[in-house]
């Protein structure tokens, strides 16, 4: 009764009484004009809409002490207390802008990230597999960024001047050991997992986040999907081999499982492809894989994804050393990978990630020296070439952060980090001896950061890394700072700076010397504009490295001796994509100027590194063509010769030395890749279905990427690919998928 | 009993409290009706301000709720430029208004729950979402529209503007991938079927679409 009773008053006094206006103009902090932004009398009906010169005006019955609230998108509300009489009121608003994601000022200096998140990225996770000469392997992809070399004799990232080994992947967060299959020496291996794994990849070529270590030069992030969007199941059929899945979805969705299998044999394209080695076996390939993902809450997740494969190989090359001889290779490779992801929102701004991982990885290895009839054979001088090799590692990798969202955007984050790592490795001598070797380590960091915004155009990233090394017995204090300044609506400047340091790699364990961490040091400048469709990006940076492994010879063994090993990489690097210019055309070119040196390893003095070329570019193209319902992608990449050396230990003199050296031709390559889909946009078609074709070296051009000596060092052979060109055809169906199709035409 | 009598005297309050008050409907009636008919973004925004004020003001009713957002995710789609929505990559403009858009109508679903308008809207919402770049979000925008509009079909089949949107869709459907006119108009002319037999609950009960559905039918018969 009593509300209707005020209403019946109120109503009366309204009507005894004259409406009275409320006008004003409301500005950003700028004096820029809002457009329709709202302007409300509290818990009233009354209120007005800036017009396009921010100007409003209303009328009101309301009387007495009332608040005024304006909210505009993109702005935060503001309120202020007016008295209402019989006076108009004229009011002058100016609103502040909200630090929105959308809006602020993103830190990028030395990071390019590949996601679908909300935000305008310079690459998608679907770029990641439509890159022609990626083959679908996600560092393949990644190759085509600027920062990252073209070397083609081994697998890994080899980022601005630095070795493979200092760059380290993560899997939603934790340590990856064995991201890549087995070495082989001479060809590269690929990467163990599908890209179609990850919904965001993030390389980072130089100053990451102190949330990661223990890589002197490069991070490659990797974060593994969520639920699926409906439960399906997924064949493939290609010319070298065959995979087949399923994924569950739960009914409430809110929890999926899934299997996969998938056997490759590269014996039909060996039948095809000539390839440079004989094989005594054909590579095969098994790799199963399980998953399951629930949500936890509304906003938790928990997510498994396990991993085995084993494969095997074995190659016959003539050897170099003894004519009429061959050198044989045997390998096989058993890895298990487990990985167990939880993130939640605890609330009140609180947020908890953590992460674990369980890794097992054995290696079987063989060498020996072969008659011309394939017999394995003694010689004297050579005995060494008979070996076995036997690895077998256990990996445990822990991750705790947590996180607390300040006011805006800023945000702290803090935790702690575990790698334990046993590595066993069992060498046989030709003489039958055993030398079994054990090295056990286990890493311990602590780590913090801050992001904070202090506009929108402002933001900087302070954080620091401490880790403690139980095999080193050392302790180690990285500091990680960058900075963010927008220039304008599209542009940004951002700097960065960091210490990074490195354990020693595992083939110089156990030391004669007590070795420490190796560090590095980097500064990094960068310019990025984007807008929607097309981004330009130049960065300049200066790494300088210090107390990398030196190694020397005690008892005709080569062996790290200390961290006396120094050098530096300088550089700029330029990007820049391009979907506006033709439609339904996409481009990207990226090129990087590396001018670095380095005395590690067993290095006489300062050199360029082997695995170092000048100048680095790609052209990266893929176009739609909607009538065919297909893709066609193409890549150019290109990189100067790298220098190589035949460095060898001088036993009169006590050291090493260069007997020769040069520098190997260009490196030229395209590859062409077309994905036919011919399901696709089809309603209720039930399944998805691609076709993919792709040739890698299309033009069949020569590549060197280095030279092999002889023990004596009077002959040298250059290091190529196994083949000049690789041909890849394969059909992949998913049943159960319906890829919504009417609804993105409807907009296109 | 005693438990019994406060939760009788609390729904008793809750329904009173819920009751769309003579003030509200008066206010509200002639706005509903321009939800029909308002085509300018900037007029779309200011309808969509106007709703939430008295949204805030109520606080109780769904109606306001769900009307700002509809008027806000309307003027995202007559905001965009036809030419730039073919290149996509817009979603620097249409997700703040998608998010602005979410935000009321998450508040229209808290109370009203299981409501195949509301489910109308966020197919509306997920929709404008793709348009900002189609290529990279039909994966999950799309999936999330089809399933929006999927689950407004569950809770009311005879939701009349449930197919006037199926038809907006495979009318802008190129015909090499599933689109086609003559499914469009059939679609329109069912979603007027259900218009001839649909009864809004009240005077401001969402009954929008009619005609822009005959203007969509009279293209598609062409």
């Amino acid at each position: 009764m009593r509300p209707l009773y005020i209403l019946f008053l109120l109503s009366l006094l309204t009507i005894t009484s004259f409406a009275q206006r409320i006008t004003g103009t409301l500005k950003d902090v700028k004096g820029l004009p809002i457009e329709g932004a709202s302007i409300t009398i509290k818990d009233s009906y009354d209120g007005g809409t800036s017009d396009s010169a921010g100007k409003f005006s209303f009328s009101t019955m309301e009387k007495g002490e009332k608040v005024i609230i304006a909210t505009g998108i993109g702005y935060k509300a503001f309120e202020q207390a007016v008295k209402l009489d019989k006076e108009a009121i004229a009011l002058s608003i100016v609103l502040k802008e909200e630090i929105t994601e959308l809006k602020a000022v993103v830190i990028t200096a030395g990071s390019f990230e590949a996601s679908d998140k909300k935000k305008t990225t310079v690459l998608n996770s679907i770029d990641i597999v439509t890159t022609a000469s990626a083959n679908a392997d996600v560092t393949g992809a990644v190759k085509t960024l600027p920062g990252a070399q073209q070397v083609g004799e081994s697998e890994g990232l080899f980022v601005r001047g630095g070795t493979a080994a200092e760059t380290k992947t993560f899997i939603d967060g934790t340590l990856v050991n064995n991201f890549f299959y087995s070495s082989v020496p001479g060809i590269a291996q690929r990467g163990r997992f599908s890209p179609f794994l990850f919904k965001g990849t993030v390389f980072s070529a130089g100053g990451y986040s102190a949330l990661y270590g223990q890589a002197l030069s490069s991070a490659l992030i990797l974060e593994s999907i969520d639920l699926p969007d409906q439960a399906s199941a997924s064949v493939g059929v290609s010319v070298i081999g065959g995979n087949a899945g399923y994924q569950n979805l739960s009914k409430d969705k809110r929890s999926s499982w899934g299997v996969g299998y998938g056997y490759t044999n590269l014996a039909p394209a060996f039948a095809v492809i000539k390839q440079k080695q004989e094989f005594s076996r054909i590579p095969d390939y098994h790799a199963g894989d399980a998953n399951f993902r629930i949500k936890t809450s509304k906003t938790g997740m928990l997510k498994y994804y396990g991993y085995f494969s084993q494969n095997a190989l074995g190659i016959r090359t003539n050897s170099i050393d003894t004519l009429g001889y061959k050198d044989a290779f045997r390998l096989k490779n058993f890895n298990m990978y487990h990985n167990v992801a939880w993130r939640e929102n605890l609330g009140k701004g609180w947020k908890l990630n953590l992460g674990a991982s369980y890794a097992n990885n054995l290696d079987d290895i063989n060498g020996a020296l072969l008659n011309g009839t394939n017999e394995e054979v003694s010689l004297s001088g050579f005995e060494t070439k008979n070996f076995g090799l036997e690895t077998k590692g256990t990996y445990v990798n822990a991750k705790a952060v947590v996180e607390y969202r300040l006011q805006g955007l800023s945000a702290i984050r803090f935790g702690s980090e575990y790698n334990y790592s046993n590595d066993r490795s069992d060498y046989t001598l030709f003489t039958g001896n055993k030398y079994p070797g054990k090295v056990t380590e286990h890493l311990k960091s602590l780590f913090a950061e801050g992001d904070v915004y202090l506009t929108n155009n402002i933001a900087a990233k302070v954080g620091g890394r401490m880790e403690h090394s139980a095999l080193l017995d050392k302790v180690n204090l990285a500091p990680r700072l960058s900075l963010a300044y927008k220039l304008g609506t599209n542009s940004q400047a951002s700097v960065a700076y960091g210490i990074f340091y490195q354990n020693p790699e595992r083939r110089f364990l156990p030391a004669v010397a007590n070795l420490d961490f190796a560090k590095a040091t980097h500064y990094i400048a960068q310019y990025q504009k984007t807008t929607a469709l097309q981004t330009l990006r130049a960065e300049v940076f200066y790494k300088k490295y210090q107390s990398l492994i030196k190694t020397g010879v005690a008892n005709g063994q080569e062996s790290a001796i200390s961290n006396n090993g120094y050098g530096d990489a300088k550089g700029f690097e330029l990007f820049w994509r391009d979907k506006q210019t033709v439609k339904n055309f996409d481009y990207w070119i990226s090129y990087s100027f590396l001018d670095t040196k380095r005395d590690f390893q067993n290095f006489p003095t300062a050199i360029e590194p082997s695995f170092a070329a000048k100048h680095t570019a790609s052209l990266v193209m893929k176009k739609f063509v909607t009538k065919m319902k297909t893709q066609f992608n193409a890549s150019y990449t290109y990189a100067s010769g790298r220098p190589y050396y035949n460095i060898r230990y001088n036993n009169t003199a006590n050291k090493f030395a260069i007997y020769d050296r040069g520098r190997t031709i260009d490196y030229n390559s395209m590859s062409l890749s077309v994905n036919y889909l011919p399901n696709v946009f089809k309603k209720g078609a039930g399944k998805f279905s691609v076709l993919v074709f792709s040739v890698t070296n299309v033009l069949g051009q020569n590549q060197v990427f280095g030279y092999n000596y002889s023990y004596s060092g009077h002959r040298k052979e250059a290091i190529v690919p196994p083949s000049k060109m690789f041909v890849f055809l394969g059909a992949f169906i998913t049943f159960g998928v319906d890829r919504t199709d009417d609804i993105i035409n409807s907009n296109l | 009993m005693k438990k019994y009598i406060l939760s009788s005297l609390f729904l008793l309050a809750v329904s009173t409290g819920f009751a769309q008050s003579e003030k509200m409907v008066k206010a509200m009636e002639a706005k509903v009706a321009a939800i029909d008919t308002t085509r300018n973004p900037a007029a779309l925004v200011e309808l969509a301000n106007t709703f939430e004020r008295i949204a805030e003001a109520e606080k109780t009713q769904w109606l306001p709720y769900y009307y700002a957002a509809l008027a806000q995710i309307n003027s995202g789609y007559m905001g965009m430029n036809g030419a730039n929505a073919m290149k996509g990559g817009l979603t620097a403009v249409v997700d703040p208004i998608a998010d602005r858009a979410e935000v009321l109508l998450n508040k229209a679903e808290a109370l009203s729950k299981d409501n195949s308008e509301i489910y109308v809207v966020k197919k509306m919402i997920a929709g404008l979402r793709m348009m900002g770049d189609p290529m990279n979000r039909y994966m999950t925008f799309g999936s999330q529209a089809a399933e929006a509009l999927e689950t407004a079909k569950k809770l009311n089949k005879e939701n009349p503007r449930i197919y006037y949107l199926e038809g907006q869709d495979k009318f802008y459907t190129p015909e090499q991938f599933g689109g086609s006119k003559a499914e469009a108009k059939k679609l329109f002319e069912l979603a007027l079927q259900k218009f001839e037999t649909f009864k809004p609950e009240n005077s401001i009960a969402p009954n929008w679409g009619r005609g822009n559905t005959q203007y969509f039918l009279s293209l598609a018969s062409k």
